[in-house]
This record gives structure tokens, C-alpha cells and sequence, in this order.
């Protein structure tokens, strides 16, 4: 599924000419939720963080090895406590966004331009090729390749099992069956850091995607029109 | 799936090549005469309604029928209307800048408070009375010499153990001083339970002690009022929400492991709550009132923490 395409025209005196392509690629709901998100994860990965720094370690606290000293400079909350009162805030924030956004995504159809499904499976190594090994460059059809596709999908799933894991490490009691999905309350709070490290690494090659495809990649998140779409 | 038009490309990221070259003639001012037809050929039937609605001002629009030529199945927009609808669409998207309240001094301590407020009247309404803490087989036990001694100020406030008793006050029958004998004449309770500290650690732990609610029974509790506070020898103080002080697993301890509780795990009686944080379970207990309204939470809570920290 693709966004259609409208052509921009510039009029002078009486001659009309196309001068660029765009398509409308980003519905509001979705731009409100990826900036809102963007924020709330910023936030809760800094609190997170801050919150690792009490106890570093996913071992015993008799004798403590700590697994990491991390920096305070990459902290949010200054102490513990302010830390927590960040992370247990912009939780709902964050849970919010993902909701709303899934919520939209799956009413409208719109979920159709993103989710990964068995059709995109043939198109992923080419793409790997292409982004990884100097392969050529697959026809662009759609707003997103089969691995954009696969990327997007995953981190909505890492989303999904961050709040999951989050849950299990702030009610371990209340949700004793999903702590003891996870092995327990001691498990879960490594694997809540493990997924903060995961959607951590999709957010790093978002970025650097970002990056390479310039300007109105950026700008189609922010007034949902790209600009000159390749398909 | 074999890309066809497809030239190979010398340059590592020559794919954005193309779209590059459309923005360069973009920024120098749209000279190019027209956008090949072939660029924009496929996908433009299916118009999604979005797209309708945002291009449907444009019919009415300018664009003279005269000057568009037949080739051209796709809407079109003028760049003055596509100038247009960027701005008011980038506009939309600015309420997400409210969150850039966090960031501003003056609010953000009553924001987060806020939202740590949030965090425990959820909490509050995921507890559940009946639901139990896991318990654990001895074979999974913390060794009592790996239980952590977390003092907040003094490993040992050097309580006199013959001159101890919990002085209950407020919403009771029974207000006076309770002995430990009195406390251990109530059915004991023996419990391997998980420990979690507030900083991430956790131990499994063997605690006995008569529950709290036996206890609230003995003195004859106003079962009605909202909160029990609690204050140590050492100056610490707690406070419990009802519903946790009734639970079945909430105990006014004083054996660990089977021996009597030891000088630095809080010894005579301190509190043993599964379904609480470690900070809520204070050590040295000394006083217990029954009470609807707090002056003060507990010794962390006001200086940050959150009130009800329910496991």
C-alpha cells in the first residue's frame, strides 16, 4: 500500500509545470505519537538509567559486582528518587502514545503502509544488499521497504515488551504470572534493560537512516507531506 | 523481485541520488521544465481520502482545466497551497511542545509529583486484598548472612529489650502499651517471601511474625480509617494504607530464619510486607497508630518517593 502521489505545479503567467511530487505519507495521530513517544522514551531511558545506577548490577547484592558504573552525566532525575518520579510520569506517557498509536494504526488501516508482513519477506535481502554490501538499489514502490517495514515493526513489538517487562518489575506481586513469565522479578528487570538496549539500537540506525535520506524524510514526520517520494 | 529500471550505482549511497537530484532543483528555485511523466506513473489511482480531502480545495482552485495536460492522471496541488497545508499541518503537530512544561523549574516538581500521584492511585487500585505474593521452597532462600542490612541511619538505635513495648494510639479500642509477648501470642505466621529494595536488588527471605490484621483485631482497629502509621527507634516512620495492612501476608515480625529477629534486621518487631517496597517495612518498631489522616508519610516518601509503592 502506498500513499498517492499529487503533483506540485508552479504557475507563471500562463505556462503550469510540475515542480516537485509529494504524498501525504504521516496522518496527525500518528506524527502527535511519534513526537510524543520520541520524548517520553528519551525521558524514560535517562530515568531508566539513573534508576540502574542505585544497585548496577543483575546479580546478588551480597557480595555486589556491578555489571556498569554508568555516568551521571547521562541521567535523568539526579537521585533515585527524582529518577523515579520521572520514570513513573512519563510511563504514561509513553504507554499513552503506544496505545493511541496502535489504536489508529489498526482502525484506519493505516498499519497496512508499516506492518511487516509475509509478502515483504523476498524484498529483505536485496535491501540488505543494497543498505549493507554497495547492492543496487531496489525499486522503491511504497513509503517503506521490506526492511523499513521489518524495523518498524519490531520496535512496536520491543514497545510492547518494554511496558510488559516494565510491569513485571513494578508489580511483581500484582502480575506475579507475567514476572514469572520472565523468571521472576529478578529476571524481569534484565530483560526490561535489555529491551531499553534493543530499542536503543533501533533508535540509532533511525537515526543514522534518517540522516541519509535527508531533509524531507524529516520534514513528512513533522507536516505528514514527503516531498518527492521515490515510489 | 528483480529491479528492472534499475541502474547499478558506483557510489556507495548513489540510491539517494535521485532524490537528491529533485531536491537540488527544488532549492534552485524549480527551473527544470517538467517532472518526467515516467517519474510519477503508478500507485495514483488508488487516492486515499486524506489525500481527497486535502486536494479538494485545490479543484476549486486556480489551475485552469486548459493548462492541465491529459497525461496527468494525479491530483495536483499548487506549491502556494502545498506551502499552505505544510505549515498548518506542522502546526498541529506543535501540541506535543506542552511536554516541553517538564523542562521549566517552576512546574516540573508539581508535574512530577503529579504524575508520581498518578503512578499510586493506580497502584492503589491494582492491589488486591486476596491476591498472594509468591512464595518460596527453603531451597530457594537468600542466606540469612547475604540479607542485607539497609539502615538509614544507625545499624542498631541500641533499643533495652526488657523495658520494649508498641505504644498504640488513634482510631482504637485498646489504646496502651503492648508487650512482645502479647504480639507472639497471636497465631504465628511463617512465610518465605521475595524482598525487594526500592534500589533493584532482591532477596528471598524466611520471616514469622503475627499478621497485622490479628493484631488490628487484638487492639480493636476502626478497620474503617485509611491508614496505619508506624514510627522506630531510630527515628524512621512509615505509614501503611488499610487494605495492605489487612492483607494475609502483611506481618508484624519478629523471628527471621526462625531465630528472633536480630539487633540489625530491626529487632524486637518490624514490619514485613510482600506486597510492599523495602522501604515501607520499617525496623524498630516502637509506636503504631491507627489513623485517617497523616501529618507525615514516611521517612523516604517525603522526600520524594512514591506513598504507596505496591509490589
Amino acid at each position: 500500500m502506498s500513499s498517492a502521489v499529487v503533483e506540485i505545479t508552479r504557475t507563471k503567467g500562463e505556462e503550469t509545470e510540475t515542480v516537485a511530487r509529494a504524498a501525504y505519507e504521516h496522518p496527525l495521530p500518528v506524527r502527535l505519537c511519534h513526537w510524543a513517544n520520541a520524548i517520553s522514551l528519551f525521558v524514560m531511558v535517562g530515568s531508566g538509567l539513573q534508576i540502574f545506577r542505585a544497585f548496577p548490577s543483575f546479580g546478588a547484592k551480597i557480595p555486589q559486582k556491578d555489571l556498569l558504573n554508568w555516568p551521571k552525566s547521562f541521567a535523568i532525575g539526579g537521585w533515585l528518587g527524582g529518577a523515579l518520579q520521572w520514570h513513573l510520569t512519563f510511563m504514561w506517557i509513553y504507554i499513552a502514545t503506544g496505545l493511541i498509536y496502535l489504536g489508529y494504526q489498526i482502525f484506519s488501516g493505516h498499519y497496512r503502509q508499516v506492518l511487516f508482513t509475509h509478502k515483504d519477506i523476498p524484498g529483505v535481502w536485496p535491501m540488505v544488499k543494497h543498505y549493507f554490501f554497495f547492492g543496487p538499489k531496489p525499486e522503491a514502490r511504497e513509503a517503506y521497504n521490506p526492511l523499513q517495514k521489518q524495523a518498524y515493526t519490531t520496535v512496536i513489538g520491543l514497545g510492547v515488551l518494554s511496558v510488559l517487562t516494565g510491569l513485571a518489575v513494578w508489580k511483581p506481586v500484582q502480575f506475579s504470572w507475567l514476572a514469572w513469565l520472565m523468571g521472576g522479578f529478578h529476571w524481569a528487570r534484565l530483560w526490561h534493560f535489555l529491551t531499553m538496549w534493543a530499542i536503543l539500537g533501533f533508535v540509532f540506525g533511525h537515526l543514522v537512516m534518517v540522516v541519509l535520506h535527508g531533509w524531507n524524510n524529516f520534514v513528512s514526520m513533522l507536516t505528514g507531506w514527503k516531498k518527492n517520494p521515490e515510489y | 523481485m528483480e529491479p528492472e529500471n534499475n541502474k547499478p550505482d558506483g557510489e556507495p549511497k548513489g540510491g539517494e541520488a535521485k532524490a537528491g537530484d529533485q531536491e537540488a532543483v527544488e532549492r534552485n528555485g524549480g527551473n527544470r521544465e517538467a517532472a518526467e511523466p515516467a517519474a510519477v506513473a503508478p500507485a495514483a489511482s488508488e487516492s486515499k481520502p486524506q489525500v481527497a480531502a486535502e486536494s479538494k480545495p485545490i479543484q476549486t482552485e486556480a489551475v485552469q482545466p486548459k493548462l492541465v495536460p491529459p497525461r496527468l492522471t494525479q491530483p495536483t496541488m499548487s506549491n502556494r497551497r502545498f506551502a499552505q497545508v505544510s505549515r498548518r499541518e506542522l502546526l498541529k503537530v506543535a501540541p506535543v511542545l506542552v511536554l516541553g512544561a517538564f523542562a521549566i523549574p517552576k512546574f516540573q516538581e508539581s508535574l512530577l509529583k503529579a504524575g508520581l500521584g498518578v503512578s499510586d492511585w493506580m497502584s492503589a487500585r491494582l492491589f488486591r486484598r486476596g491476591h498472594l505474593a509468591p512464595t518460596f521452597a527453603e531451597a530457594e532462600l537468600t542466606p540469612f548472612e547475604k540479607f542485607p542490612i539497609n539502615g538509614y541511619d544507625v545499624e542498631d538505635p541500641g533499643v533495652i529489650f526488657e523495658n520494649w513495648t508498641l505504644t498504640v494510639s488513634g482510631a482504637v479500642q485498646k489504646p496502651g502499651d503492648y508487650k512482645l509477648e502479647q504480639i507472639q501470642a497471636l497465631p504465628r505466621v511463617r512465610q518465605n517471601t521475595r524482598h525487594i529494595c526500592v534500589e533493584g536488588w532482591d532477596v528471598i527471605g524466611r520471616f514469622g511474625g503475627a499478621r497485622l490484621s490479628d493484631f488490628l483485631q487484638m487492639i480493636g482497629a476502626d478497620t474503617s480509617a485509611r491508614f496505619i502509621s508506624v514510627a522506630c527507634a531510630d527515628d524512621y516512620y512509615e505509614s501503611l494504607d488499610m487494605a495492605t495492612a489487612l492483607h494475609p501476608q502483611t506481618l508484624l515480625c519478629y523471628e527471621m530464619y526462625d531465630q528472633p529477629l536480630t539487633r540489625k534486621h530491626g529487632a524486637p518487631l518490624r514490619l514485613s510486607i510482600p506486597t510492599k517496597v523495602g522501604y515501607k517495612q520499617a525496623k524498630y518498631l516502637t509506636d503504631l497508630k491507627v489513623t485517617n489522616v497523616l501529618e507525615k508519610v514516611g521517612y523516604w516518601e517525603d522526600q520524594g518517593y512514591s506513598e504507596f509503592y505496591g509490589l
